[in-house]
């Protein structure tokens, strides 16, 4: 392949929404900054992708690789393995590669259950009982399909990766200002983070970014967002009793959804320190509960309809649990 | 038997492949669009509260984030039996039209505009976004970065998030506009209205003043008779937020019109053993197979179907367009695919007109966005048109409104039977007993996919696109006899 000379940049998605890829052309000009600083070898949204040529590549040839997206099949890990190889610098890219994302909420069920629920759905026809075959015999040959693997796993659950890109979407802002650093690395103003660090984002909370006036918490019960007319429009979320998560919740995309009266979901993944996200959130929630009356205690938790997903939404697959029961149960290998 | 393996691999890895085999005597004996990827939305949603798929459902497809946004959003409504105040649906559909302006921008001129600006038969290298510019000029790379900007900023004033919004709840919002953001919008509405008028100019210039383009569009080859669908007003006038499903047969004659919580009764899907995708077919009509005609269940949800299945666009400038579409290529319904390129452009005009009107309606800013539900929740659909096709969401809750069963049935997934048709028709008119398959092949198969804006990232997850193809000739014992790649 013809080569100008300039380092090389890749992109790849595995089990991804695409938002990933959006988020980053969401940089607008500065992706002309990208193209002057880097060969871009590898990048199925915006260019022809040369999969044969990044085979055909040395190891270690491409210096950026940003991966985005879970490893749900074998495909998935053949990439990883592949870009892995080829790359200096492994970025996992996004929720999803970092931690599973909402994909990853798929730990909680086995193979077979996920199967059912899309091969007998309501609007299904299916008297036989039908179910994808990874090698189908088919009248004129034999054709095939991924391997659906028993659980969702990271990427470092798969490949040594080098740094942590946190967000769902990352925010464009962060993505440029990562690509600015790599630029001033490039020409010796700046030097790379410790290897294994979280980049584009902060080390605090969303609760930091947050322009929502926060009293002392106490809450005597749980609201669901739907459940008033009207929130009042500056005061902290969770202290009206709506279960947001910016306590637990790495900082870097400003506070945008309790901004807009939405509560913050955890997409960027657990801030610095917090070995399991969930652990974090259970014990923030539990100290603002206003009470010391066991059943009045156990009355508020229930007003958290769903604390499996409250806690590990978006980092189940990364999280000390990676999955239930159902998904563990005969996979020794996840 | 001989095989052609041809891999559209979303440009590189595995996200859809095509397996062609031959006969004895070297024709096309049968094709298989495998996608090789699940999920298992379906399954991971129920135990979750209903008022989370808005946020859940968005991280299907990071493209359309605002389709399954909109849809899960009028499903738990639905689910609370509580109707949104006036202004909230205003706003939801607001925030919808500048989507649709962003979303067909982008396809028109980045994926599927520049076969035609450029001609089917320009070297692979000048056939993207960066020929378009060179021919045409350097101010509309501009003009098309302008439109995906408005539309991105009207999403995050109402959404809260220019990807993934946040904003839409059961009931309504969370916020409103206030009346400084209210004119912005409606600048980079009038802005948007001028820009579509723009693009269908250059397609009038550049694909309807060219003889062989328009033989390219009326050819048979792209050519499928099947039932056609798409949500209508009251007026059976296209809509993209509400309405009824509009089902209307190859002839062009309309069998029905369903409501959300009707289309178990005429959708049903389909399962085959060797893809992961299902397909959809009209329940009422039947599944016959990969096959055209009336007694054929297949049908397909595209712009191209949304005006088939419509008596016309509910804003004055596209209805204009409509007509003129409809007199050019004689009368109704319109089965060349390739005529799906026009019709997005129409529908382009339709959103930016649309987003001016919701604009400047005098209860868009009112604080009146939110009703809280009082009933008890338990079942409910919610319909939107997704750019690529009509989208299904359907959940079943508890007394406290958790998930006890999800079904989805997402714009692309609608039109997996007729692009695996269309893929199928091309191979047969191309591949032929002596014939040498050439590059040009794939771009012509590669044209019948685009037609449809397939978006995997909705199927299973890949952006929309050119798709790579590599094809893959093995002769009798199994021998690779030459390998064609394209975008791969």
């Amino acid at each position: 392949m013809t080569t100008n000379g300039k380092p090389k940049f890749a992109m790849y998605w595995a089990a991804a929404c695409g938002g990933c890829e959006i988020a980053v052309l969401n940089i607008h000009e500065k992706i002309l900054d990208v193209d002057a600083n880097f060969e871009v070898v590898f990048w199925p949204v915006a260019m022809d992708a040369k999969y044969k040529d990044v085979e055909a590549m040395p190891d270690k040839s491409i210096l950026l690789t940003l991966f985005n997206g879970g490893i749900r099949n074998s495909e998935h890990e053949k990439l990883a393995h592949l870009l892995r190889a080829k790359s200096q610098i492994l970025v996992a890219f996004g929720s999803c590669a970092c931690e599973g994302c909402i994909p990853g909420l798929a730990n909680f069920s086995a193979p077979e259950q996920i199967f059912d629920a899309a091969y007998n759905s309501l609007s299904t026809v299916n008297p036989d009982g039908i179910r994808p075959q990874f090698t189908y015999d088919a009248p004129e040959g034999e054709i095939h399909i991924p391997v659906f693997y028993p659980v969702l796993k990271t990427l470092d659950q798969v490949v040594p990766v080098d740094y942590y890109m946190p967000g769902c979407p990352p925010e464009s802002h962060q993505i440029a200002a990562v690509i600015d650093l790599v630029i001033k690395v490039l020409h010796g103003e700046a030097t790379l983070p410790a290897a294994g660090a979280v980049i584009g984002a902060g080390a605090s909370t969303v609760c930091d970014d947050c322009k929502r006036v926060r009293n002392e918490k106490k809450i005597k019960r749980f609201l669901r967002i739907q459940d008033l007319d009207h929130l009042d429009p500056v005061l902290c979320l969770l202290e009206q009793g709506v279960p947001c998560n910016g306590p637990a919740t790495r900082q870097g995309c400003g506070a945008l959804c309790p901004t807009a009266g939405a509560q913050c979901i955890g997409c960027y993944g657990p801030a610095e320190g917090v070995v399991d996200y969930g652990a974090r959130l259970i014990t923030s929630f539990a100290s603002v509960i206003d009470s010391n009356e066991p059943n009045e205690i156990e009355r508020i938790l229930d007003g958290i309809p769903d604390p499996a997903g409250q806690f590990y939404r978006f980092n189940l697959a990364g999280s000390l649990l990676r999955a239930g029961k159902s998904a563990w149960k005969g996979n020794g290998s996840a | 038997m001989q095989r052609i393996t041809i891999d559209p691999i979303t440009r590189l890895e595995g996200h859809g492949k095509i397996e062609i085999f031959l006969n004895e005597e070297g024709d096309v004996a049968n094709t298989y669009f495998q996608i090789p990827e699940l999920r298992g939305f379906e399954r991971f949603c129920v135990g979750r509260p209903v008022e989370e798929m808005p946020l859940l459902t968005n991280r299907i497809c990071g493209v359309c984030p605002e389709a399954h946004h909109m849809a899960a959003a009028k499903a738990a409504d639905a689910v609370y039996h509580v109707d949104p105040p006036r202004t909230a649906k205003l706003l939801r559909e607001l925030l919808y039209s500048a989507f649709y302006v962003t979303d067909h921008t982008t396809h028109f001129y980045a994926l599927g505009g520049p076969d035609f600006v450029m001609g089917p038969d320009a070297p692979v290298a000048q056939r993207n976004i960066l020929g378009v510019i060179h021919k045409v000029g350097l101010e509309i790379a501009g003009k098309v970065i302008q439109a995906r900007k408005y539309g991105h900023t009207v999403v995050e004033m109402i959404g809260g998030r220019k990807v993934h919004p946040c904003t839409s709840i059961p009931g309504g919002l969370t916020k409103g506009i206030t009346n400084e953001q209210r004119e912005e919008i409606e600048k980079m509405g009038h802005w948007a209205i001028e820009f579509a008028q723009f693009s269908i100019k250059l397609f009038n210039d550049i694909v309807l003043g060219n003889r062989q383009y328009v033989d390219l569009i009326l050819s048979d080859i792209y050519t499928h008779h099947t039932y056609s669908i798409g949500t209508v007003d009251e007026s059976n006038k296209v809509n993209f937020y509400d309405g009824k499903v509009s089902v209307v047969s190859p002839e062009g004659e309309r069998i029905g019109k369903y409501a959300a919580n009707e289309y178990t009764d005429w959708i049903a899907e389909r399962v085959e053993p060797w893809t992961y995708l299902k397909f959809p077919y009209l329940k009422k009509v039947g599944w016959k197979g990969l096959v055209d005609g009336k007694e054929s269940g297949v049908y397909f949800a595209t712009p191209l179907s949304r005006l088939n299945a419509a008596d016309g666009m509910a804003t004055p400038l596209a209805q204009e367009e409509y007509e003129k579409f409809y007199s050019t290529l004689g009368g109704k319904p319109v089965h060349q695919r390739l005529a799906t390129h026009w019709a997005r452009l129409i529908e382009l005009l339709y959103a930016a007109e649309r987003w001016v009107e919701l604009a400047t309606d005098p209860e868009i800013t009112s604080d009146n966005y939110h009703k809280a539900p009082t009933e008890t929740p338990t079942e409910g659909v919610g319909i939107v048109e997704a750019p690529r096709g009509t989208l299904t969401h359907h959940y079943k809750t508890d007394s406290r409104g958790v998930l006890t069963e999800v079904n989805l049935i997402v714009g692309t997934t609608n039109n997996y039977a007729p692009i695996s048709m269309s893929v199928k028709k091309a191979a047969q008119s191309l591949i032929h007993k002596g014939t040498v398959v050439t590059e040009g092949m794939l771009n012509m198969v590669e044209m019948a996919f685009r037609a449809y804006d397939p978006c995997f990232g909705c199927a299973t997850h890949s952006l929309p696109g050119q798709m790579p193809l590599q094809v893959t000739i093995w002769d009798a014992d199994g021998n690779p006899v030459e390998v064609l790649k394209q975008h791969c």
